[in-house]
C-alpha cells in the first residue's frame, strides 16, 4: 500500500514540477498575499510583526486551498480518474499519496512564506522546535482534510466556489491550534504551544484515518 | 434502475410492489392526523409559552426583561444541536442502509437543524446587545456555534446542487458524516482558545433559577422538541414528495419514448 502511495505521490510532484504552476503561480500567490496583508494593515512594522502568527496561517490555508484544487484539477482531463481506479490501486492508497504531495507543496510554500514573514514583516522566530512540529502537524492536516473534499467536489461543475465553503470552516482548528502555537512560540511560552501541537495532530489523525476509509466511496463519484 | 431504486427507497412497503414503476405507497400529502394533532398541541405550546414567558412570569432582579430570551435561546440552541446530531446519525445510517428513508432524514434533520442555529445566534445577539453591550462578542460558545452554522451550511450547498440524486446522497452522507466530529474538533478548539487566554468568559450570572421560571424554560424545551419534530417531518415528507414526482416524470418520459416507438 504504501509503495502504490509513493507511486502516486511520485507522479503528482513529478506533473507538478514539469507544469511548474506550483513555482510560478502559486508561490508568488503566496508572497501576494503578505503584501495585501501589508496593505491592509499598514507599513507598521511592529504590528505586522505581532499579527504574523494568523497572517502566516490564513496564507497558509489560502495557498493551500489553491494547491488541493490544483490536485484535483490535472485529474480531470483526459479520463485520468478513471485510468486511476482502473489501476487497480487500493483507494487509500491513492489517497494517501494525494495528501503525500499536497502535503510536501504546502510545505514548500510553508518555507517561502517563512521566508517572506521573516524578510517583508520582520518577525524574529524562537522556539524552533515548535514551530516545525507545529508546521508539520498543520500541514499533514490540511493536506488530508483538503485532499479529502477535495475528491469530494473534484467532480462538481460548481467545485472552485464549493470546496472553500465546505473546507474552510473545517479547518478551522488547525487555523486556531497553529496561530496559537506560533504565537506561544513566539512569546517563549512553548509548553502552552505543546499543547496545540496535540490539538493539531489528533485533527492530522483523525482526518487521514477518514480519508483512507472514505476516499473509494467518493472517487467513484469524481 | 428506477424499479431497483424503489426496491431499496420505499419506506413502507415499497418492496412488494417493486414491479410497479408508479408512485410508491409513501406519504402523498405533507400532513396527516398525527402530525395535525401535533402541530395543533405545538400551537397551543407555543400560546402557552408565551403567556408564561411574557406576562407569567415576573422580571428578573438582574437581568430585567432580558431574562425572557432564557425562555427561547437555549431551546433553540438544544434543538439546533440535535438537528446537527440527527444529521450525522442519519448520514451514517444511509452509509450503512443505504435507503432513501435515511438520506432524507439526514436532509431534513440538517435543514431544520440550521433554521434553529440561525434562530438561536440571533437570540443571542438580541440577549447580548443590551446586556455585554455588543451583538457579537468571541466567547467559545457563541464562535462555536457560529462554525456550526457554516459547516451546515456548507452541507446544504452540497445537497442542493442538481444532479444524480444517489450520487449526491452519498457525497452528503460523508460530509454529514463528519459534521459531528468537526463541530467537536471546532468546539475544542475554541474553548481552548478563549481560556487559555484570558478568564472565563461572560456568563449568565449566577442566579438560582427555581418555581415558574423554571417551569417556563423546560415547557419551552417540550415545545421546541415538539415544533422540531413537526417541521422536520414535514420536511421530510416535502423532500420524499420531491423524489417521487422527479422519477414520475422519468416514468412518463419512458413510457412517452415506448409509446412512440410502438406506433411507428
Amino acid at each position: 500500500m504504501f509503495r502504490d502511495a509513493t507511486l502516486v505521490a511520485a507522479k503528482d510532484l513529478r506533473i507538478e514540477w514539469r507544469s511548474r504552476v506550483g513555482i510560478n503561480q502559486i508561490a508568488p500567490f503566496a508572497l501576494l498575499i503578505l503584501v495585501l496583508f501589508a496593505f491592509a494593515l499598514g507599513p507598521d512594522g511592529g504590528l505586522l510583526s505581532k499579527a504574523t502568527p494568523g497572517l502566516y496561517w490564513v496564507a497558509v490555508l489560502l495557498c493551500g486551498l489553491l494547491a488541493v484544487q490544483r490536485s484535483f484539477a490535472v485529474e480531470a482531463s483526459d479520463g485520468a480518474t478513471d485510468a486511476l481506479r482502473l489501476s487497480g490501486i487500493e483507494p487509500s492508497a491513492l489517497f494517501l499519496g494525494k495528501t503525500a504531495a499536497v502535503l510536501v507543496q504546502i510545505l514548500a510554500l510553508d518555507l517561502v512564506l517563512l521566508l517572506g514573514v521573516t524578510i517583508l514583516y520582520g518577525t524574529t522566530f524562537t522556539g524552533w522546535v515548535l514551530v516545525a512540529g507545529t508546521v508539520l502537524s498543520a500541514s499533514v492536516g490540511i493536506a488530508a482534510a483538503g485532499t479529502l473534499y477535495g475528491v469530494l467536489a473534484a467532480g462538481l461543475r460548481v467545485r472552485e466556489t464549493l470546496l472553500p465553503l465546505l473546507l474552510l470552516p473545517v479547518l478551522a482548528p488547525v487555523l486556531i491550534g497553529s496561530t496559537r502555537a506560533f504565537e506561544a512560540a513566539l512569546a517563549g511560552t512553548t509548553s502552552e504551544g505543546w499543547l496545540w501541537f496535540g490539538l493539531l495532530s489528533v485533527f492530522a489523525l483523525m482526518y487521514i484515518a477518514a480519508g483512507a476509509a472514505l476516499f473509494g466511496p467518493l472517487l467513484e463519484e469524481a | 434502475m428506477t424499479t431497483e431504486l424503489q426496491a431499496e427507497s420505499g419506506p413502507r412497503g415499497a418492496a412488494e410492489s417493486a414491479h410497479v414503476p408508479t408512485i410508491d405507497p409513501g406519504p402523498h400529502s405533507t400532513s396527516s392526523p398525527a402530525t395535525r394533532a401535533l402541530g395543533i398541541a405545538v400551537l397551543a405550546g407555543f400560546a402557552m409559552l408565551a403567556y408564561l414567558g411574557l406576562a407569567g412570569t415576573p422580571e428578573d432582579r438582574v437581568q430585567g426583561e432580558l431574562v425572557r430570551l432564557l425562555y427561547v435561546h437555549p431551546q433553540s440552541a438544544t434543538v439546533a444541536y440535535l438537528g446537527c446530531f440527527l444529521a450525522t446519525t442519519g448520514s451514517v445510517m444511509y452509509l450503512w442502509k443505504r435507503s432513501l428513508w435515511w438520506d432524507l432524514v439526514a436532509h431534513s434533520t440538517a435543514e431544520i437543524g440550521a433554521v434553529f442555529t440561525a434562530f438561536a445566534l440571533l437570540t443571542g445577539m438580541l440577549w447580548g446587545r443590551p446586556s455585554w453591550g455588543t451583538y457579537w462578542v468571541w466567547d467559545a460558545r457563541l464562535t462555536s456555534t457560529a462554525m456550526l452554522m457554516l459547516l451546515l451550511l456548507g452541507y446544504l450547498a452540497l445537497r442542493k446542487l442538481p444532479g444524480d440524486p444517489d450520487v449526491r446522497a452519498r457525497q452528503s452522507a460523508i460530509v454529514g458524516l463528519l459534521l459531528v466530529p468537526n463541530v467537536i474538533l471546532v468546539r475544542q478548539s475554541v474553548t481552548w482558545w478563549r481560556t487559555l487566554h484570558q478568564a472565563p468568559t461572560l456568563s449568565l450570572p449566577g442566579a438560582e433559577i427555581e418555581g415558574l421560571l423554571l417551569f417556563t424554560m423546560m415547557f419551552g424545551f417540550a415545545v421546541f422538541s415538539g415544533l422540531f419534530l413537526w417541521l422536520t417531518i414535514h420536511r421530510f415528507r416535502v423532500a420524499w414528495l420531491v423524489r417521487q414526482v422527479d422519477e414520475l416524470a422519468v416514468n412518463e418520459a419512458i413510457t412517452a419514448r415506448i409509446a412512440e416507438g410502438t406506433s411507428r
